[in-house]
């Protein structure tokens, strides 16, 4: 399979100072991932566990006091890293070959200008069209998102929220890019529409070909739309497997416990909270950043971080406790190097 | 999936309501500025009128300080003065003559110009501090609310940085102290303008070249002073409103886009950041014309702040009276026109 | 709080330079009470002598020592000042919490009078006042008249808090627990609107300061106290500037810029510090 995005040892820190008091709050730290060409892979983890910053880091849409501080993004149709480029290619790129679907599209589009405009900011220039053609591939483009043209004319507050969201994956799909974010797009609607605007993405994504990455808190949502999925705790990647394998055989204590909450027809055994919060970002447990609210907690886990360690194709885990295969992130690494090394010094001899 | 069906009456149906929002919006603001006539003039007539100073007996002493008058005569003056203030009968009568009198814009003669009418004199001091006014808000608005967006989005702009110290520090200067440095700065230290009057004694007044540019000559520090007062404000409004509005979901997807920087800077940012300023323009409105009235008293500019005093300083009772009046209704109307414009740069009428 | 203050003054520039100018206007204000002569007195010194040591501001044309005089004046603005911002204060407290925490018909009503009040141009309202009053103006009557009208902005504010303040969960167990409404207002909801309250202080001081001035110096004020107002009123009534006495202007203007400046900055750096935002950011949550 042809990969469409690979991301290295991603490190992401928000940097803030504030009347003398200086903080970092780790919200990425070492995500090592890729998605392959046509896939959808699923983000998922509760709120503030750093999926949103992936998301933006990803999206080269950082600004201070967030950061990226190490690793590597490519995506396949870039000929360098996503960070390496400069502004005009940054800008060429934007929206030609990957484009967002954000979280809220209530406030997406800009609310004292008609909707006509943002197509036209968004899209024209990267569609090269005259003005009449442009707007007649806009139109059919909508049609096929079963909008009406009218809504062109009309200023975002007089769409209702669900014509909101179609607009804005039309908006985000009319230059059909290689690469869609999707940042929780169905979060804020009522499950009706929810469901047909999920239909919607995939219908789209399907048309264009494109590959996505899909975050969502919500497990029921991956269910029906994710190829694989990613679980993210406390800014680190601690679980990843086919959508199918994670909901059948979830293997990290903490996807267990997610998935143990979901809500089932005909379950009624009562729920288990799981105990104490999310930890800070600004300051984060020792070991593995789980093992204050983990049952199988064990010494190794407030010492060192576990690696995310391949246990089965198409499989990852970053916990002790699955398996013996799981080593602690820096002798992995050293490991890692040493290999390299050799490698590098069988190849000079 | 099923066709949506408020997509195809969506053309319509839009129209309908946003007509029916902006007639609700108008009313609302129409009963806004009703009110606001309303309580201002009932301020005016509470002053007047609960203050223990009668303002016919403080005319007669001051008319009879200087020797001995006839006690018939005084009693005379003293009737046709109570008819002259309105401030004969009892005190509903004098409300309801108070109000008629505002609403037939008569305020009788001005005592101190006798016999022109207190009408007359305000409807010839009006134009110059209106145009004072308008000139000098048109500019400080402008420019500070342009300044102060690139200031917000460009946060590290060395000039940009400078300029919005020197806003701070202007912000907080009243109207009186700043028209005095600017008039000892361009009065005595670098004297190139004019720095009283409204145009050159000897130029007649018409609309000939000389007259206009002696005219504009001599708005100059009137209009400097009035922009250096409010310039700092809609700066530093500006600049802070802006750099709230980069975080906006509308603003990060535009970014996301690769929609044109300049694009994002006026058509997303500062569009959106000049709703609320204008709101603060309309609010504001009253103070600006304070600092309008008194930057024309200190270089004596021919508008309602020299006509204010002057009438004050004279005893001038109905002149003062119609000044504090028509400057409320001035200022309330102002206000109106701004409401409704604010529908033209926000399609999103607020109604509650 | 003495924590704060240090932080504050370390790690924010506007707090530092604010508290700089206004030790300065302070200073001057304590060295009012160790003038060596009534500060109304006049010719108890030579007339028009320009800065020099003896005379560190010169004298005026009233043979008074400027910086003698300065010191008085402006330790009465100043007071005149903070006694305008404490009566209108306690105006905007009354209306915004009751406003704010009431709702409805009442909150309505009172923000169309607010709003009114923000509207009306109150210079010429002061000077009809003035008018009137004539030689029964006092200081006191027009600390009372400006606080009449110089309430409403933070009025409009304190409403906004006290309405976040009514949905929040500790008033709903207040009014369960049999509070009053006033109990509920001054009890819970004063100590959280307070901070802000201090801030809009400095402001509403240099709003007060600015309108004397004004009044003072065309003379709608009692002009035999001295203050900032009265000082320029008396210079400009000695053609001052057009003599060459330049110092006798300069001086109160130069010392009333750096008070505003100087509260300003304060109610600036103020406004940052009570912001939740850059509060949390501090405490690192």
């Amino acid at each position: 399979m042809d990969v469409a995005l690979s991301v290295r040892d991603l490190r992401a820190y928000y940097l803030t100072s504030h009347f003398g008091v200086e903080r970092e709050v780790r919200a990425v730290d070492d995500i090592t991932l890729s998605v392959e060409k046509k896939e959808i892979y699923g983000i998922a983890g509760e709120s503030s566990c750093g999926k949103s910053t992936f998301i933006r880091t990803i999206a080269a849409a950082i600004r201070p006091p967030l950061r990226v501080l190490g690793g590597s993004i490519r995506y396949s149709f870039l000929d360098r890293d996503l960070y390496d480029l400069d502004e005009r290619a940054l800008t060429e790129m934007r929206w030609k070959h990957l484009s967002c679907i954000l979280q809220g599209s209530m406030n997406v589009l800009n609310p004292v200008r008609r909707v006509r405009e943002s197509f036209k900011d968004f899209a024209s220039p990267h569609m090269g069209l005259a003005r009449s053609v442009f707007f007649d591939a806009v139109k059919a483009h909508l049609n096929r998102l079963r909008l009406s043209p009218t809504v062109l004319s009309a200023f975002p507050h007089e769409l209702s929220g669900g014509m909101r969201q179609r607009v804005a994956i039309a908006l985000a799909t009319v230059c059909r890019p290689e690469f869609i974010i999707a940042d929780e797009p169905t979060t804020a609607l009522d499950v009706v529409v929810q469901k047909d605007v999920l239909a919607l993405i995939l219908e789209m994504q399907r048309e264009i070909g494109s590959s996505m990455i899909f975050v969502t808190h919500d497990l029921t949502v991956h269910a029906n739309i994710s190829n694989r999925l990613g679980i993210m705790y406390a800014g680190r990647l601690v679980e990843e497997g086919s959508t199918r394998d994670i909901l059948r055989d979830p293997m990290h204590p903490y996807t267990r416990h997610l998935i143990a909450s979901l809500p089932r027809i005909g379950d009624v055994t009562p729920k288990k909270g799981l105990s104490g919060a999310p930890p800070s970002l600004a300051d984060p447990p020792s070991g593995c950043r789980f093992h204050p609210r983990c049952p199988l907690a064990m010494d190794i886990c407030r010492q060192a971080h576990p690696e995310l360690t391949a246990l089965a194709p198409g499989r990852r885990v970053a916990c002790y406790a699955v398996s013996p295969l799981v080593q602690p992130a820096h002798e992995a690494a050293a490991a890692r190097k040493a290999t390299k090394a050799d490698k590098s010094a069988a190849f000079l001899q | 999936m099923k066709e949506w069906p408020r997509a195809s009456l969506l053309g319509a149906e839009i129209e309908f309501a946003s007509m029916r929002t902006y007639a609700r919006y108008f009313l609302r603001r129409l009963g806004q500025f009703v009110f606001v006539v309303f309580v201002g003039i009932n301020i005016v007539f509470f002053v007047t009128h609960a203050t223990p100073v009668d303002p016919v007996e403080q005319a007669i002493s001051s008319a009879t300080q200087f020797g001995h008058s006839d006690p018939r005569a005084v009693e005379i003056m003293r009737k046709a003065l109570r008819e002259l203030y309105g401030l004969d009968g009892t005190i509903l009568q004098q409300y309801v003559r108070f109000w008629t009198r505002l609403a037939t814009g008569d305020f009788g003669p001005s005592l101190s110009a006798f016999p022109t009418p207190v009408s007359v004199l305000i409807r010839q001091s009006l134009p110059w501090t209106v145009g004072l006014l308008f000139t000098s808000t048109l500019i400080a608005w402008g420019v500070g609310n342009s300044l102060g967006g690139l200031a917000g989005y460009y946060r590290k702009n060395r000039l940009l940085k400078a300029v919005g110290i020197a806003a701070t520090g202007l912000q907080p200067i009243p109207s009186y102290i700043m028209s005095l440095v600017v008039l000892i700065l361009f009065g005595y230290i670098w004297p190139i303008l004019p720095i009283s009057g409204g145009f050159q004694m000897n130029v007649s007044p018409d609309l000939s070249i000389p007259f206009v540019s002696s005219v504009i000559m001599h708005s100059i520090l009137p209009v400097l002073s009035l922009v250096l007062i409010t310039i700092g404000a809609w700066f530093v409004g500006m600049r802070s409103l802006v750099s709230n509005i980069v975080t906006e979901d509308y603003v990060v997807y535009a970014e996301l886009a690769g929609v044109n920087r300049r694009r994002i800077l006026t058509s997303y940012i500062m569009r959106n950041a000049l709703t609320p300023q204008l709101t603060g323009l309309a609010l504001s409105l009253g103070a600006i014309f304070n600092g309008a009235i008194i930057t024309e008293f200190v270089f004596g500019y021919p508008g309602l702040g020299t006509l204010l005093v002057r009438g004050v300083n004279s005893g001038d009772y109905s002149l003062v009276l119609g000044i504090a009046s028509i400057s409320i209704v001035a200022v309330a109307t102002a206000v109106f026109v701004i409401d409704l414009l604010y529908p033209l740069l926000d399609p999103r009428v607020k109604v509650e | 709080m003495l924590r704060v203050f240090r932080d504050l003054f370390r790690y924010n520039r506007e707090f530092a330079a604010g508290t700089i100018l206004v030790l300065i206007v302070l200073s001057l204000v304590v060295a009012s009470f160790f003038s060596p002569y009534p500060p109304q007195d006049s010719y108890v010194v030579p007339p028009d002598v320009p800065p020099c040591w003896a005379y560190p501001l010169g004298t005026n044309s009233r043979g008074q020592d400027v910086f003698w005089q300065l010191t008085v004046a402006i330790r009465n603005s100043l007071l005149f000042g903070i006694a305008v911002a404490f009566l209108s204060r306690i105006i905007s407290l009354a209306i915004g919490l009751v406003s704010g925490y009431t709702g409805g018909l009442v909150d309505r009503v009172l923000m169309s009078i607010n709003d009114t009040f923000v509207v009306i141009p109150q210079f010429p309202i002061l000077t009809l006042f003035y008018f009137m009053m004539h030689d029964h103006m006092s200081w006191t009557l027009l600390a009372l008249a400006m606080a009449s009208l110089g309430w409403p902005y933070d009025a409009r504010l304190i409403r906004s808090v006290a309405l976040s303040l009514r949905n929040r969960e500790f008033t709903a167990q207040s009014v369960f627990s049999g509070m009053s409404t006033r109990q509920i207002l001054l009890e819970e909801h004063l100590p959280y609107v307070l901070p802000i309250v201090f801030s809009t202080t400095m402001n509403n001081i240099n709003w007060s300061i600015g309108l004397e001035v004004t009044l003072s110096v065309i003379g709608f004020t009692n002009i035999e106290t001295p203050t900032i107002g009265t000082m320029i009123y008396w210079a400009n009534q000695h053609t001052a500037m057009v003599a060459g006495i330049w110092w006798w202007v300069v001086a109160p203007v130069a010392t009333v810029i750096m008070t505003f400046i100087g509260l300003f900055l304060l109610s600036v750096s103020m406004n940052e510090f009570i912001d939740p935002r850059s509060r949390l950011a501090r405490m690192g949550v």
